[in-house]
């Protein structure tokens, strides 16, 4: 693409300031949410693998004394 | 139904589905931007700020479609105890109030160049951010109590006595006089709008689908982890 035509594709008719920032907040907000969710998925499931191997040795400790 | 009503058979469809529903919604997405940013025409009257719609369009879509999952799955909550829809309504209700604030914000930046506001009273964009409110309360009442079953189940209660809004939103272009336009997709006798600019929104349209079921498995899958959590904590000390 030619420096021109990226300045006339860039400058969208005069509504640059106008269509650019709705693709990108659609964009922020998105991936934003996504990375989020993610993030939950795996904190949660790192927690309850945790949770269950502190179980297991919590019930494991009184046979071994036994 | 009840097939699914199993936690740990969604979890096994949430490892399974989640992968390809991420990879359809970056090539539909992909494909959707290039047709709306490069590929379509401009509009004869609105000149390039007509893109902004295929974002804007999309988004309500999904703001009203999210509202409908989340009235449909607290009812089915409430009236079976099917503890996966209440987990659903749940895992919606974020999404949801993401794509009800993106249609009002991207709909402000169309609005300002088109009509000279960012913002009018009239019945359309006031039931729309009635619907964002609704989902904020929603999210609101299900976190405010210590006991989430009764969280769960107030919120569901407003998820459904809010669903009346859904219609009036629809709606509200023809009931009332509106600055915004009426439907030129979904109407009575076809879409008025042309296939070249059909194209890029259905694309985008299909890629918020699937990105809504991309992010609700996700959110669903957490949720039902999160419950494994409390059930375990719960008995480590009740031994």
């Amino acid at each position: 693409m030619e420096t021109g035509s990226l300045s006339i594709f860039l400058a969208m008719g005069g509504y640059a300031a106008y269509v650019w920032p709705a693709f990108a907040a659609t964009a922020v907000v998105l991936i934003g949410l996504l990375v989020i969710s993610v993030r939950d998925v795996r904190c949660r499931e790192a927690d309850l693998l945790r949770l269950r191997a502190e179980m297991r040795e919590d019930r494991r400790e009184p046979t071994g004394e036994a | 139904m009840h097939r699914y009503a199993n936690p740990s058979r969604v979890m096994r469809l949430s490892r399974l589905l989640v992968p390809w529903l991420g990879a359809a919604t970056a090539v539909l997405i992909a494909a959707g931007v290039y047709l709306a940013l490069v590929a379509s025409p401009a509009d004869y009257q609105q000149g390039e700020s007509v893109r902004i719609m295929y974002v804007h369009v999309p988004a309500a879509w999904m703001a009203m479609f999210c509202y409908a999952v989340l009235a449909g799955a607290s009812a089915v909550g409430l009236i079976w105890k099917h503890p996966v829809a209440e987990l659903a309504a749940k895992a919606t209700a974020p999404i949801g109030a993401s794509f009800t604030f993106l249609a009002l914000l991207t709909g402000s930046l169309w609005g300002k160049p088109m009509w000279g506001t960012w913002w009018v009273w009239d019945a359309r964009l006031t039931s729309v951010l009635i619907l964002f409110f609704l989902y904020l309360g929603y999210m609101a009442l299900h976190s405010a109590f210590d006991d989430p079953a009764r969280g769960a189940r107030a919120a569901a209660i407003m998820a459904l006595v809010g669903f009346v809004n859904v219609p009036i939103i629809k709606f509200s272009v023809d009931w009332w006089y509106t600055l915004h336009q009426p439907a030129s997709v979904f109407r009575l006798g076809g879409p008025t709008i042309d296939a070249s600019m059909l194209w890029p929104l259905g694309l985008m349209a299909a890629g918020f689908t699937t990105y809504y079921l991309y992010v609700v498995l996700l959110r669903l899958r957490a949720e039902i982890v999160a419950g494994k959590i409390r059930a375990l904590r719960l008995r480590q000390v009740h031994g």
